[in-house]
């Protein structure tokens, strides 16, 4: 608990404007529309839901950049999918 | 040694031109050659902010055009007499320039100069892809703001399919005052996003207006803490183990009890 929050009044509009960047930037990085994220989500969960079950709700793609062991930057796909259960059939 | 280096933002007004007069002034304190070259076909502007608007005779137009000979059109500076100007065209458009005429307009200003400012338009446009043929490398400028961000975000993607790689990182107008308050992005939220290096931070100083107003830049004023975070930043071009200079003064009784509680 950040007591200076509490009582310093902080309103943290910074949290906000970082986050909009954060989601607004997944979509700019990759120079299509919105629509290319959500047709590799909707692959992505026809592939896997014939392995496991999987919370569509939680399943997350997105693009970020991360910096690499020589300091270079990389783009790379993240997907973020919860497993609710394994499918017996196939293990 | 001698290098060309973009200042770039995507977003227009967050300070490219400022940023350019000044480190190249800096440069210029420190002995360096330095040629600063207007891209702002249009919409000059760096003539105004080193004071030099009234000595142009010829401009960047002129020279690729094959109207004078380079060093007809270079305005050197009132103050230092190894920095100078190469305005851009007031009356014609981006257009008037090819990025094979600027490539070969760095080439010839790399034979007389140590360091090539070319001060970038703002957009994506024909400009952009102007002031970036024939840079060796580029500093991308940015205020902590959700727009400006965004759009260094965009010209960051844009220079390294462009091959420009590994910008640098000016963040501007920072307000320490706001980043306490939680009502500003911190230096360190805006390299998280952008992911590049940071090459220096310049506070948010009215001080910038009153030389703007002058036609002075504001590293010639010692006094200012906008001049001396200017200041740190070249240094830190030149050698990247100079410290970034600690803009957060503050002294009060909350900033030493936040200190004492870690949390500033």
């Amino acid at each position: 608990m950040d007591l200076f929050k509490a009582f310093g009044g902080k309103s943290n509009s910074k949290d906000i404007a970082k986050e909009r960047l954060q989601l607004l930037l997944v979509h700019d990085r990759i120079d299509t529309s919105p629509r290319f994220l959500e047709m590799i989500k909707e692959d992505i969960l026809n592939v896997i839901s014939n392995y496991v079950d999987i919370d569509e709700k939680g399943l997350r793609v997105e693009i970020t950049k991360e910096r690499k062991s020589d300091d270079t930057f990389i783009s790379a796909l993240h997907a973020n999918i919860p497993i609710k259960k394994m499918k017996q059939v196939i293990r | 040694m001698k290098e060309a280096i973009v200042i770039t933002s995507g977003k227009g007004g967050v300070g490219k031109t400022t940023t350019t007069a000044n480190i190249g002034t800096y440069l210029a304190m420190k002995g360096y050659k330095v040629a600063l070259v207007d891209t702002d076909i249009g919409l000059r502007n760096l003539d105004v902010v080193m004071g030099l608007e009234n000595r142009i005779v010829y401009d960047i137009v002129d020279v690729v055009e094959g109207q004078c000979r380079l060093k007809q059109a270079l305005i050197r500076d009132k103050r230092f007499d190894t920095l100078y100007l190469l305005p851009a065209a007031q009356t014609r458009d981006k257009t008037a320039v090819t990025p094979e005429q600027m490539r070969k307009l760095i080439q010839d200003l790399k034979e007389e100069f140590d360091y090539i400012l070319v001060d970038c338009p703002a957009g994506i446009e024909q400009g952009f892809k102007n002031a970036i043929a024939g840079a060796d490398r580029a500093i991308v400028v940015t205020t902590p703001e959700v727009a400006a961000v965004r759009d260094a975000d965009r010209i960051i993607g844009l220079l390294e399919a462009a091959e420009l790689h590994n910008p640098l990182l000016v963040i501007n107008r920072i307000k320490m005052d706001m980043v306490k308050r939680g009502d500003m992005m911190d230096i360190e939220d805006i390299i998280d996003i952008l992911a590049i290096d940071l090459l220096g931070v310049i506070p948010d100083d009215e001080n910038i207006i009153i030389s703007t107003n002058k036609g002075e830049p504001i590293v010639l004023d010692e006094k200012s803490l906008a001049s001396q975070a200017y200041r740190n930043l070249v240094e830190r071009f030149l050698d990247r183990n100079v410290p970034l200079i600690n803009l957060d003064v503050g002294n009060g009784f909350m900033d030493r009890l936040r200190r004492l509680f870690k949390m500033a």
